[in-house]
């Protein structure tokens, strides 16, 4: 049982550890460019974030609530409290950010044997293998069960065929957790198995999709008879969906700490209509929008106080949190009505390609209001989010 | 903190149980059907009274209970479920509130106990057209020291017809639009030139027109007597958001109340041999309606919280909770009502009252637009 005493004096360490061991330049906000995604190909813009990973990682700090059997902190709850609230008190920067971490590592902790728990965490503790998820199919999105690739029992091996979508960053991954159909006989949720394989297996290619605001981390994966061996199968034969809707939970959780994690340095709205619309005795010029901008940000502002309250009544273990099953449908939505209403604002100076003619914050709201037309898509559509609300908190009948 | 505590749970439950066998909407209708001459049942405020609820801010001193805000708050809730009449909006909150903040020890020892025992109603004389205007008085109290007469026009004054105090706000100096020379008078409702009006309004809810013609008033029937010639501003204006942020909870009650009903609609209408609400179109305007009453649940809880903590933002807090409570009571009563079908439309069923309590309870204290227009003022743009 820890006493306080006990996490008192584990504070005391932590921070002489990240007095002694995080180099000042990790002690700066981290640009987009410099996320440390670790994996065999690796970079490391600044030299000191390749310093800092290996001395987080050779502590368990990347996975401070891991077993320490597989390389994790072994910490506890509160001493991870303790930790998150120093590495805050100095600024540190993230030493790696993973898939592996966020989704495939607690999934393995809970299904995966020990040889695999062996095999794969250490790697993803290190940063030495990047994952990517290959679920979303063309044929199943929304309807992700439905889904085909196929995987045959070969004897001493399985053979997949078929192709996923939505792949963020497979093109620069190592490895892949991929759910596969092992039975096509049976109903669909009960023929899906939770497969993983190296992406330089013979057989599998990548293609990175444009989207209608550029470049982007999605890829297209084909898989073309690759060859898996039988022990990469992770829990049992056809009992992959269980595995698969554990792991969308963990999704859902790190979508949630996205913007925590990297936060944005965005101007507000009314600062922006002040400058593009101008403003008189009476506010913004444009009392219409104005009208608008005020309606934004209530719901922004009522929208933060029911995470705080959800937050509240979690610690006051009043059981209901029925609320949190509203935020990524509300917060998105929310996103992209702010993106609209910058284009408003802002009028044609908000919908430049690029080039001459306007400035760089212009050029990126025009990107990012096409962006975040895939936050109600991405993660569970907002129909898809509805139903769930629908069905598991009002009790509306099927 | 924007959960209620363990006392405040109990006083939300006891309301809850309270209103629930003493003032259903049935004993709405009945006010309505039988136009009591009250507005509200005696009987029943006397028994709000044993309860504590008239002195629900009032300290002991005064013989009030002094439950604090929240709970005030939890008690208003409850009793926007069954869409309660009675005076303690206007007397319990505002009332005690303004009296509280600007009175003199002798007025508040007189009129605080007069509320807290339930023998006081009150009622602000505050509005003077029909949108809320609260910054506009043109109302005249002329004279000076000691002496004044009182005349204009004030409509939509909340229980106006039956309170023995009318807090009617005038202007005892400057141009209509100052935000000084604004003072509150304390008349009893039967002095000579005082003419009250009942305006009977689509929620059955209490309000009425009152004119003044050449009433007198003494330094003694001036709310914070002499010193607070002109000065009453500040107080009105606190009283005010108090009062916005009450009357959210209480419009919060009514709509979680109206939500709840259509949900059980939903779950028992059957057509097309399906229960309707199986249907995926209402579903989604379902679940989107539970996504808005969560941030309204919000708003008021945080507003709640502000008052008592005396948070500088209670301005901003407190348009934030009735511009986002009204605009949900306005889509949630919508909603009910197409949602009901046609028998929703009868008067035989309840949740009418529930939209016509909504369109009332949205223009009260200012409305989603002249809020939002505060919010965005007091953000700065």
């Amino acid at each position: 049982m820890k006493t306080v005493m006990n996490l008192d004096t584990f504070r005391t360490e932590t921070r002489e550890w990240l007095e002694e061991n995080c180099p000042v330049a990790m002690r700066t906000p981290q640009p987009e460019d410099e996320i440390i995604w670790g994996g065999r190909n690796a970079e490391f813009k600044h030299p000191d974030s390749k310093v800092w990973l290996a001395r987080m990682a050779a502590r368990g700090w990347t996975a401070p609530t891991w077993p320490a059997a597989y390389g994790g902190g072994g910490l506890s709850p509160e001493q991870y409290q303790v930790l998150q609230s120093e590495l805050a008190r100095i600024c540190a920067r993230s030493p790696l950010s993973s898939f592996g971490l966020w989704m495939l590592g607690p999934a393995l902790l809970e299904f995966a044997d020990n040889a695999q728990k062996a095999k794969y965490l250490p790697d993803i503790v290190h940063g030495r293998i990047r994952w990517c998820q290959g679920y979303s199919e063309p044929g199943a999105g929304s309807d992700l069960a439905s889904l085909q690739t196929r995987c045959e029992d070969k004897g001493d091996h399985w053979l997949v065929n078929g192709s996923k979508i939505w792949t963020s960053y497979a093109n620069l991954a190592d490895w892949i957790f991929c759910l596969v159909r092992t039975d096509f006989e049976a109903p669909k949720h009960q023929g899906i198995s939770f497969l993983l394989f190296d992406m330089t297996s013979e057989g599998v290619s990548t293609q990175p999709i444009r989207l209608i605001s550029g470049a982007s981390p999605f890829c297209q994966t084909f898989f073309d008879n690759v060859k898996v061996p039988k022990e990469n199968l992770v829990g049992e034969l056809n009992k992959g969906w269980t595995i698969a809707k554990r792991l969308l939970q963990h999704e859902r959780a790190m979508i949630a700490t996205i913007g925590r994690r990297f936060g944005t340095t965005v101007a507000p709205v009314e600062a922006l209509a002040k400058r593009y619309v101008g403003e008189t005795n009476e506010g913004i010029a444009d009392p219409v929008l104005r009208d608008k901008i005020a309606q934004h940000q209530m719901d922004t502002h009522a929208f933060a106080l029911t995470t705080e309250r959800a937050a509240e009544e979690a610690k006051a273990g009043m059981a209901d949190g029925a609320a949190s099953s509203m935020f990524k449908y509300y917060g998105t939505e929310l996103n992209k009505r702010r993106y609209e209403l910058l284009l408003e604002t802002m009028g044609t100076q908000s919908l430049g390609w690029q080039g001459d003619g306007f400035d760089n914050q212009e050029l990126t709201t025009t990107r990012q209001w096409l962006r975040s037309k895939a936050n109600s898509i991405e993660g569970g559509t907002t129909e898809v989010q509805l139903n769930v609300i629908a069905k598991r908190v009002l009790g509306l009948p099927d | 903190m924007m959960v209620f505590s363990e006392e405040q749970r109990i006083l939300k439950d006891t309301a809850r149980e309270f209103v629930t066998e003493h003032a259903p909407v049935a004993a709405l209708r009945k006010l309505r059907d039988d136009v009591s001459p009250d507005g509200f049942d005696r009987v029943l405020w006397n028994a709000m009274t044993e309860l504590g609820w008239p002195g629900v801010l009032i300290s002991e001193t005064y013989g009030g209970a002094a439950f604090g805000f929240k709970g005030l708050g939890a008690v208003l809730e409850e009793t926007g479920r069954t869409l309660t009449a009675s005076p303690l909006l206007s007397t319990a909150l505002i009332g005690a509130t303004l009296v509280e903040h600007l009175g003199t020890p002798a007025q508040k020892v007189q009129w605080l106990q007069g509320i807290a025992s339930g023998q006081l109603v009150t009622a602000l004389a505050l509005e003077e057209t029909h949108h809320h205007a609260p910054q506009r008085v043109t109302f005249t109290a002329s004279g000076a020291s000691g002496e004044f007469v009182l005349n204009g026009t004030k409509t939509f004054v909340l229980d106006g017809h039956v309170a023995d105090l009318l807090l009617v706000v005038a202007r005892s100096s400057g141009a209509p639009d100052d935000t000084d020379g604004v003072s509150i008078f304390a008349i009893p409702r039967d002095r000579n030139g005082v003419s009250v009006t009942r305006t009977f309004m689509v929620d059955s809810r209490n309000a009425a027109n009152v004119t003044c013609s050449d009433v007198t008033a003494t330094k003694a029937d001036l709310l914070g007597g002499e010193e607070a010639l002109g000065r009453a501003r500040g107080s009105l204006d606190y009283t005010l958001d108090l009062a916005r942020i009450g009357l959210a909870a209480e419009m919060l009650g009514s709509i979680e109340e109206a939500f709840d009903r259509t949900l059980a609609y939903l779950k028992t209408r059957e057509q097309f041999g399906v229960l309707i609400g199986s249907f995926q179109g209402l579903k989604h305007r379902a679940a989107e309606m539970f996504s808005e009453i969560e941030l309204a649940k919000s708003v008021v809880m945080e507003a709640l919280d502000a008052v008592e903590r005396k948070d500088e933002a209670l301005p901003l807090l407190s348009s934030l909770a009735k511009a986002k409570v009204s605009d949900t009571f306005h889509t949630v009563s919508s909603e009910a009502i197409q949602m009901y079908g046609g028998i929703g439309m009868t008067d035989d069923e309840e949740i009418g009252f529930f939209l016509k309590r909504a369109r009332v309870a949205e223009q009260t204290f200012g409305d989603a637009k002249y809020h939002r227009s505060r919010y965005a003022r007091l953000s700065g743009f």
